[in-house]
């Protein structure tokens, strides 16, 4: 055993050390807080060559020549190569997560500002740098089409002429719910509000940057991709698919990933480039793109103009929610979501309620903006669909001069009515709405809240209480609806225990941050009885790992926390029969505690699991028709998604004379179903209020009328730091998945989705004074102060 | 050119570019890979190290201002294999997740606590608004430091 590995399991051996779930220290931090995480950065290989990327200055512009010559002549380049290299190739192109193709390298014309144009190869970082600034590129400036509203004008320029016969902007569209059924709804309903709702583009931002190490074997033509990717096996395969390479020579590692929100979803071009690039020269290639590369060129979020209606009677009933969407997909469909759900589980958008009807239409554009419009935890869409709804039922409060909380309370979908099936097709599995609420309110103490505000009003402050309650639907999902590009959203789970009762665990899933390697522990723990230090996670290595779909819409536990959960019992299964022949009993004989199998009514008569361990591989027979070895693997292929739900509340003060917004408090009732452990749950959600409070208040990617992209460094792009956040308050219910192994729904997203939402309507209530039912995020200061002086101020 | 850095209580003599920044200097020639890349602007303090005993932030530092000084990584927070209480308290705390913010905050904290012992809750959170976590909301790393603050002062922080 290493000195590092007897520090952690000390380290972890502390006072609470439960057996399964429970508050328990981190196994991965160790390494981390010592500086020794293995991070893709971090990967130094013999003879590494570095690659940098050049990217197009403008949005839109044909290509009309590049000379890398310059470039090429530098002392230290190894390649320079551009679209035409690669076309040669037949690796111009490739395709998105959306059945559409992106450009690796642009050939014939740039789509948006950061798109790939040209890679070189260099001994070093530097030069790498120094020799992109030497290609020289002509373009022909296009006009480009940057508000989407414009994107299916008549006359709007054709960014998709790579498409066959492609003449508009037009992306798809898509529909769900029931419209004649809705209308009459509306018709007959006592009020109807209406509200144009933006919520504009962001982007994840993860701190770790994307990157990737490629290597060729140049003897068996074996490649090896140390990459930030939370789907490290479903990048190998559509790396099979699409440079045709054998899917058993490329092995990718996803090593340390630091922190992915998303982002890491996808693949970029830069990860093929790499690839081309260790091929071209033979040596292993290294690429890591800075922050503005990220921040212009990867996977933003959101993007959606929406425009909702909800109908109600005028004591509050709410009979029905539509809604328009205009999505901006940017230039290439980059989405990652299942087939059949281009705009991810938008559909939730009926949110908590009991409704009589429900309809959503989309329309899904391009724009010479970068590609994505699935990260940044949003569970597939479903933050839109909350934030859409969570502010319809505020406007229609406002409208019925009724109290929020009153108002939700009103209208939850109760208890006794799940499994619910919404009127847009999805069987929510459980649910208790209202203890969630009341627990908030009481939490919070919301009626002081609004005694408080009334005092605060009379004397001109701007104080606001924000509420939002929201359901999630995580876990994909059933294979027969969902895929990534055909490929099933079941995953694989493989236990090995040893002979002497230590185990691993290999799973498809990859952590970016979340506690894999603690919390798969402790659910293989809490089923087998083996302590959770005694078990090692492997993950993100798929010549190591079970074939599976990997890390986001908050499926690890859902998905893999299931598979770990099923696969652990399927050993336990086994090893009751051996201990039936240790114990010369039946199988049916015994009874197990955790850790142990105890013959009934005898527990002096006992084997652990251990022992059972060692027999399973010891000298001597076993029962008639047991094989050798204590393990098993299973695929695990969910019935239905998972239904996390929440309530939160947030209090705000704004500055009257500054329109500066602070979030005084902010509490959070979230009910994930069953809880792993405590303290990576808690976590999970102060991250996500954190991504709350920068969407509602500062996040935005913005483009000038060229498309030049506005927020592309951090001093531009505004993330939330210490000063911003309170300290979090949160709470919990527990309502298990009745359908899931252990009852886990799923926690990762949960927070992200509920928080803008909470975070603008507290907002907005401390602008009613001044007659405000609405306002578009980023709550900025001078938005803020626009909308108290009775300005609109759109936000697209 | 030659440069001469105290590095960890270790005097290291390399030649590097002129032009070479103290955080690939640390990560690509030292190999101290602790200390982590976020962002060119000096926004996001992942690759915040200390020189003569100040954190800053080692993108924006280059590697020859530092030669003939003094600069400490989060590789040199451990001593005689003693963990530091701000790395214990990250642990017990969980002050982190992904981990890749984590030792440019534990050198900040380290530099706070070592010049202000008892912080309040305030004072940490200005210390530390020169960085950016995008995991952890930051009110486990508040408590984090916190709780190296008062193991140091019971000093049981130094028996782990």
């Amino acid at each position: 055993m290493t000195t590092l590995e007897t520090r952690q399991t000390e380290f972890v051996n502390n006072d609470k050390k439960p057996v399964g779930y429970g508050r328990m220290l981190r196994k991965e931090d160790p390494r981390l807080i010592r500086g020794q995480g293995n991070f893709v950065d971090d990967v130094q290989l013999p003879g590494m060559l570095h690659m940098a990327i050049l990217r197009s200055p403008v949005a839109h512009a044909k290509i009309t020549s590049i000379d890398t010559s310059a470039a090429a002549a530098l002392p230290g380049v190894v390649a320079v190569v551009t679209g035409a290299d690669l076309a040669a190739q037949g690796l111009a192109w490739m395709p998105t997560l959306s059945n559409d193709v992106q450009a690796v390298l642009a050939t014939d014309k740039v789509r948006f500002q950061g798109q790939e144009v040209a890679f070189a190869v260099a001994e070093s970082r530097y030069i790498a740098r120094d020799a992109i600034e030497l290609i020289d590129v002509d373009y022909e400036i296009l006009a480009p089409v940057i508000d989407s509203r414009r994107a299916l004008d008549a006359d709007a320029p054709v960014i998709r002429d790579d498409l066959k016969d492609k003449t508009n902007n037009h992306c798809f569209d898509w529909e769900t719910g029931d419209a004649a059924a809705t209308q009459a709804v509306f018709d007959r309903a006592d009020v109807v509000v209406k509200q144009e709702i933006v919520y504009p583009r962001v982007h994840p931002a993860p701190m770790e940057t994307c990157g990737a190490v490629a290597k060729v074997d140049p003897v068996d033509g074996q490649l090896t991709l140390w990459c930030t990717s939370q789907a490290p096996h479903a990048h190998r395969t559509v790396y099979a698919l699409v440079a045709g390479l054998p899917e058993h020579k490329i092995r990718i590692i996803a090593p340390d990933i630091g922190g992915g929100f998303g982002n890491k979803v996808p693949i970029y071009p830069g990860y093929v480039c790499a690839i081309v690039a260790a091929l071209v020269t033979g040596k292993p290639v290294k690429w890591m793109e800075d922050r503005s590369e990220n921040l212009v060129s990867t996977g933003f979020a959101r993007d959606y103009i929406m425009q909702g209606e909800i109908a109600a009677t005028k004591e509050g009933k709410i009979l029905a929610v539509r809604t328009h969407v205009l999505a901006d997909h940017g230039a290439f469909n980059g989405t990652a979501a299942p087939i059949k759900y281009p705009a991810g589980f938008f559909g939730v958008f009926t949110g908590s309620y009991d409704l009589e009807a429900a309809y959503c239409s989309m329309t899904a554009v391009y724009t010479n903006k970068a590609p994505g419009g699935v990260a940044y935890a949003c569970s597939f869409r479903i933050t839109e669909a909350v934030y859409l709804v969570e502010r319809m039922v505020d406007c229609l409060a406002y409208e019925l001069m009724m109290d929020p909380a009153e108002l939700r309370l009103k209208n939850f979908i109760k208890p006794e009515q799940f499994p619910y099936t919404t009127k847009t097709g999805w069987v929510y599995d459980s649910g208790e709405y209202e203890r969630a609420m009341r627990l908030s309110m009481k939490i919070a103490g919301y009626d002081e809240l609004r005694k408080e505000q009334v005092e605060k009003r009379a004397r001109g402050e701007l104080m606001g209480i924000g509420v939002a309650f929201f359901t999630e639907a995580v876990g994909a999902g059933p294979r027969k609806d969902m895929d990534i590009l055909g490929l099933g959203m079941a995953d694989g789970c493989e236990l090995r225990v040893h002979p002497t009762g230590k185990a691993v665990v290999r799973l498809s899933v990859k952590s970016q941050g979340q506690g894999h390697e603690t919390t798969f522990a402790q659910i293989v723990s809490e089923e087998l009885g083996i302590p959770p230090q005694d078990i090692m996670v492997l993950e993100g290595d798929t010549d190591n790992t079970p074939f599976g779909l990997g890390t986001y819409g908050s499926r690890s536990t859902p998905v893999s926390g299931a598979a770990a959960a099923l696969v652990s019992r399927k050993v336990r299964d086994k090893a009751q029969i051996i201990a039936s022949g240790m114990l010369e009993v039946s199988v049916a004989d015994l009874e197990w505690e955790k850790g142990s199998f105890h013959v009934k009514g005898d527990a002096s008569k006992s084997v652990t699991i251990q022992e059972i361990a060692f027999k399973a591989y010891g000298a001597g027979d076993l029962p008639e028709g047991i094989e050798g070895g204590l393990e098993a693997q299973i695929c695990y292929n969910p019935s239905n998604l998972t239904y996390p739900f929440g309530a939160y509340i947030c209090v705000v003060d704004i500055d009257p004379g500054t329109a500066q917004v602070k979030v005084r408090r902010f509490i959070a009732v979230d009910d994930c179903g069953t809880r792993i452990n405590e303290m990576i749950i808690e976590g999970q959600v102060h991250g996500g209020l954190t991504d709350g409070i920068g969407m509602a208040l500062m996040e935005m990617i913005a483009f000038d009328e060229d498309g030049n992209c506005l927020s592309s460094s951090l001093m531009d792009y505004l993330i939330p730091t210490a000063l911003e956040c309170p300290d979090w308050e949160t709470g919990s219910t527990v309502t298990p998945s009745p359908h899931h192994p252990i009852g886990a729904k799923g926690i990762g997203e949960s927070a992200t989705v509920g928080s803008p939402p909470a975070i603008v309507n507290a907002v907005v209530d401390a602008l009613k004074p001044f007659g405000i039912r609405h306002a578009d995020m980023p709550l900025t200061p001078s938005r803020v102060w626009e909308t108290m002086q009775g300005r609109h101020v759109p936000s697209v | 050119m030659q440069v001469s850095i105290n590095v960890n209580g270790k005097q290291v003599h390399e030649e590097i570019e002129d032009r070479m920044l103290l955080v690939h200097f640390l990560r690509d020639q030292l190999l101290l890979r602790g200390t982590h890349w976020g962002c060119d602007t000096s926004n996001c303090g992942t690759c915040v190290v200390w020189l003569d005993g100040e954190p800053v932030k080692s993108c924006t530092v280059l590697t020859a201002m530092a030669d003939g000084h003094e600069v400490r990584t989060v590789e040199g927070l451990e001593q005689d294999g003693k963990l530091d209480p701000v790395q214990q308290g990250f642990m017990e705390c969980h002050g982190l997740q992904c981990g890749f913010c984590t030792p440019g905050m534990m050198m900040t904290a380290r530099a706070l606590l070592d010049r202000n012992p008892d912080p309040s809750e305030s004072e940490i959170r200005e210390a530390i608004s020169g960085q950016i976590c995008r995991c952890t909301g930051y009110a486990t790393i508040v408590r984090s430091i916190r709780w190296a603050a008062v193991h140091e002062a019971s000093s049981e922080g130094a028996t782990l």
